[in-house]
């Protein structure tokens, strides 16, 4: 049995919060300090929803790419002043009541926390602290000059990259990827919660909660 | 007036054994939610249950008078001042079983000791299931067991069930001197006055074992919930032979030398069926045609439903106990009371041990209550609580064979027993050696924080149970030379448990006697209802 420490990588949209990257992508979209900015970004994402829906029903990796996009232009110090009002307007509020126990727990349990998320840094960094967390691994959005170019440094963290990028850090930090932990709500996460020694469906999405039931993994509910 | 046929079987109808013969009716056991006709060799002692003890004419009578003439101390309103804490602390849905019918006696003596210490000007009053490492009992669970009245007037802010991963909330008041922590919850710990409302099933229930076990955490637990506790008990339903009592008591006595601690104990009959399931009361003798209607109207509907249903159905029978004795006071005195009681209603002598014993297992036991017996509570129901049901010594002769009879079916249920899954199906193809279980692998189940988290908010089993349940059966597996399965559904389930198969009772049964000869006593031990055999030889 191996000695070595163990970490729990929960997700976070849908795992510990009740929001997802849209509901961030919107509050930046409808506070573009501007009148005019607000209302032509809030029409801009509104038009392109069905093109969000079609893509996320085909690729994951193609909608993050295309919904990043529109954050081209945007200044980095609005976006990192924005997330923290993001995090007290938004985020806090959608915590799960469950959240904060489960995570604790891990803790107690001597496990590193880890949040793994599809979303930008920014947006998840304050609720990261928040909830005790002791990294975050999440999409890095590429800044030029002050500015987001839309583009987010490669390789874009979600699905199986998800699972490649807990592989590489359980390395890196020397942790015991057959003894850590990993939850999540969604069956896009299956890389992520089948590459850790305890996985568990969390609130989980019915594609997981069928997954969940065939392989005998813990389901978890934190909404209540 | 008996007519002359039953005088015949008079002898047969009231000693507890009946000797197999070639005219001899066939046996009914349980096989999960089958029930199995069979016909066994002749020469067969079957071991019956004594009738059910007449119940107490009026129980809240009795519960008053036990409050007020309790053993060594004064009575409850002489302890009860203004102002004080109290904690009223409840067996959970683990006793009895199956659940008894509304009333339950817990609600019976709340009903009884609420007023009283709503007179005495006792506000601060909590109820608090003392479920130890047990899951969490459900509202609606919670609302059947006291009642409607009180649920709502204590629910859930004051009433609720014990905690036992709750950071700070227990404490430790001492270590015994043989090492033990003595920890309990630290409600009760504060309380000026902490009051058990016990129900004895078995005599393995209750004394000590109340609080020192049901209020406590895991490092409290852990003290004799071990693979040596159960080795060196012979057995766990006799207190003054269990290592793991002997424990319990050092536990529960550094306890009341920190608390003040008033028990409720009380003890029931073994009346566990009637109306369209009495004829499981009875002697295959004794079955007249409508009960033999019943068996076979039962098994012809049994064998037409699925497994699920079968369950639903028989979890949704309560039991039709009778409360016959209630004490109350200090631990000891009160808990010997009961004893008294439970031995006199369960113990059946006998003058022998058996080469093969045939026990039929039933579809539930203390740990699925509205849920699957999972193979781990197949074998916590052979190699646990059927062998240790013996008082001197055991039915089977150490090396002798046990034939049980059940599906044993891989099935767990997800949300009770999710730490059963991993320790059975990752943990036991590795090693059965309890010790090796305990020694590498108990406190990473009870660490991992997915089941601790289960257990917190959901109504799963702490992660460390399934390995008290494999304990349990520890000094089973130590005498037994052989266990047999036989019906089971598959191979991989027993072979699992070191189990060989079987695809009749038959069948089993010539298996046994290869190994111990045509001559070799054979017994089966006719439960439920429940008995213990005595054998103070």
């Amino acid at each position: 049995m191996t000695d070595r420490p163990r970490a729990a990588f929960f997700d976070v949209d849908g795992t510990l919060v009740r929001t997802n990257i849209v509901h961030a992508f919107a509050y930046f979209a409808m506070n573009q300090g501007t009148i005019l900015g607000t209302a032509w970004q809030t029409a801009r994402t509104v038009l392109s929803i069905p093109l969000f829906l079609a893509t996320d029903r085909m690729n994951r990796k193609v909608f993050n790419e295309l919904f990043y996009s529109y954050y081209r232009g945007q200044s980095e110090d609005r976006l990192e002043t924005l997330s923290e009002e993001l995090f007290e307007e938004v985020l806090k509020p959608a915590v799960y009541p469950g959240t904060p126990r489960l995570v604790d727990e891990a803790r107690r349990a001597g496990c590193r926390i880890v949040l793994v998320t599809g979303a930008l840094d920014f947006t998840v960094r304050r609720l990261a602290e928040h909830l005790g967390a002791d990294d975050l691994i999440a999409n890095r959005m590429r800044f030029v000059q002050g500015r987001a170019t839309g583009r987010v440094v490669p390789p874009i963290i979600e699905g199986a990259h998800k699972a490649l990028a807990i592989r590489d850090y359980c390395v890196r930090e020397g942790l015991a990827l057959e003894k850590s932990f990993a939850y999540s709500d969604s069956f896009s996460d299956y890389p992520m919660l089948a590459v850790v020694g305890h996985p568990a469906a969390v609130n989980p999405d019915a594609r997981l909660a069928r997954v969940a039931r065939a392989y005998e993994w813990p389901v978890i509910r934190t909404e209540a | 007036m008996r007519d002359p046929k039953s005088l015949r079987r008079f002898y047969e109808t009231t000693e507890g054994i009946v000797t197999i013969d070639r005219d001899s009716p066939p046996r009914v056991l349980f096989s999960g939610e089958d029930l199995l006709v069979e016909d066994l060799p002749v020469g067969t002692k079957v071991i019956y249950a004594k009738p059910p003890v007449q119940g107490l004419p009026n129980v809240k009578a009795a519960i008053r008078r036990a409050i007020n003439q309790p053993e060594g101390c004064d009575p409850l309103h002489a302890l009860l001042r203004p102002g004080m804490k109290v904690t009223i602390a409840l067996d959970d849905i683990s006793l009895p079983l199956p659940p008894m019918r509304t009333p339950d006696v817990r609600q019976e003596v709340l009903e009884v000791i609420l007023p009283l210490l709503e007179e005495s000007g006792v506000d601060d009053v909590h109820l608090v299931i003392a479920i130890c490492l047990h899951r969490r009992m459900t509202e609606g669970e919670m609302r059947r067991m006291v009642g409607t009245r009180i649920f709502d007037a204590f629910y859930p802010d004051r009433y609720y069930n014990h905690d036992a991963e709750e950071p700070g909330g227990c404490v430790q008041l001492a270590t015994t001197a043989m090492g033990e922590k003595v920890i309990v919850s630290r409600r009760a710990a504060e309380s000026d006055l902490l009051i058990y409302v016990n129900l004895n099933l078995v005599p393995m229930d209750g004394g000590h074992k109340s609080v020192g076990t049901g209020l406590t955490n895991y490092e409290g637990v852990k003290a004799h919930h071990t693979p040596h506790h159960i080795r060196k008990s012979h057995s766990y339903m006799d207190p003054e032979r269990s290592e793991m009592h002997r424990s319990v008591d050092r536990i529960g006595r550094a306890i009341d030398e920190h608390v003040n601690v008033f028990h409720i104990e009380t003890t029931i009959n073994n009346r566990m069926f009637d109306g369209p399931l009495d004829f499981l009361m009875k002697r295959e003798e004794d079955y007249v045609e409508l009960d033999r209607l019943k068996l076979h109207g039962m098994r012809a509907m049994l064998s037409r439903l699925p497994a699920a249903a079968k369950r639903k159905l028989f979890h949704a029978v309560p039991a039709a106990y009778e409360v016959i004795a209630v004490a109350a006071g200090r631990t000891e005195p009160t808990h010997a009371k009961i004893l008294e009681a439970s031995w006199k209603q369960y113990a059946v002598d006998v003058d022998f041990q058996a080469d093969v014993v045939i026990c039929g297992i039933p579809f539930i036991s203390p740990y699925n209550v509205n849920s699957i017996l999972n193979p781990l509570l197949v074998q916590v129901m052979a190699c646990g609580y059927l062998f240790n049901f013996y008082r001197g010594k055991p039915l089977l002769k150490k090396g002798g064979t046990l034939i049980l009879t059940h599906p044993c079916s891989d099935a767990f249920d997800p949300e009770h027993h999710p730490s059963y899954i991993e320790f059975f199906h990752r943990l036991l193809p590795e090693t059965r050696d309890a010790q090796v279980l305990e020694r590498k692998y108990e406190r990473e189940l009870a660490e991992n924080p997915t089941y601790v988290h289960m257990y917190r908010t959901g109504n799963a089993y702490h992660g460390a149970h399934p390995f008290f349940m494999w304990y349990w059966g520890e000094n089973g597996r130590q005498h037994m030379g052989k266990i047999i399965a036989a019906g089971a559904d598959n191979e991989h389930v027993p072979k699992l448990m070191g189990w060989d198969v079987a695809e009749t009772l038959s069948e089993a049964i010539d298996i046994a006697r290869s190994i111990h000869g045509r001559s070799a006593e054979i017994a089966m031990l006719h439960v439920p209802p429940i008995l213990l055999t005595q054998n103070l030889r």
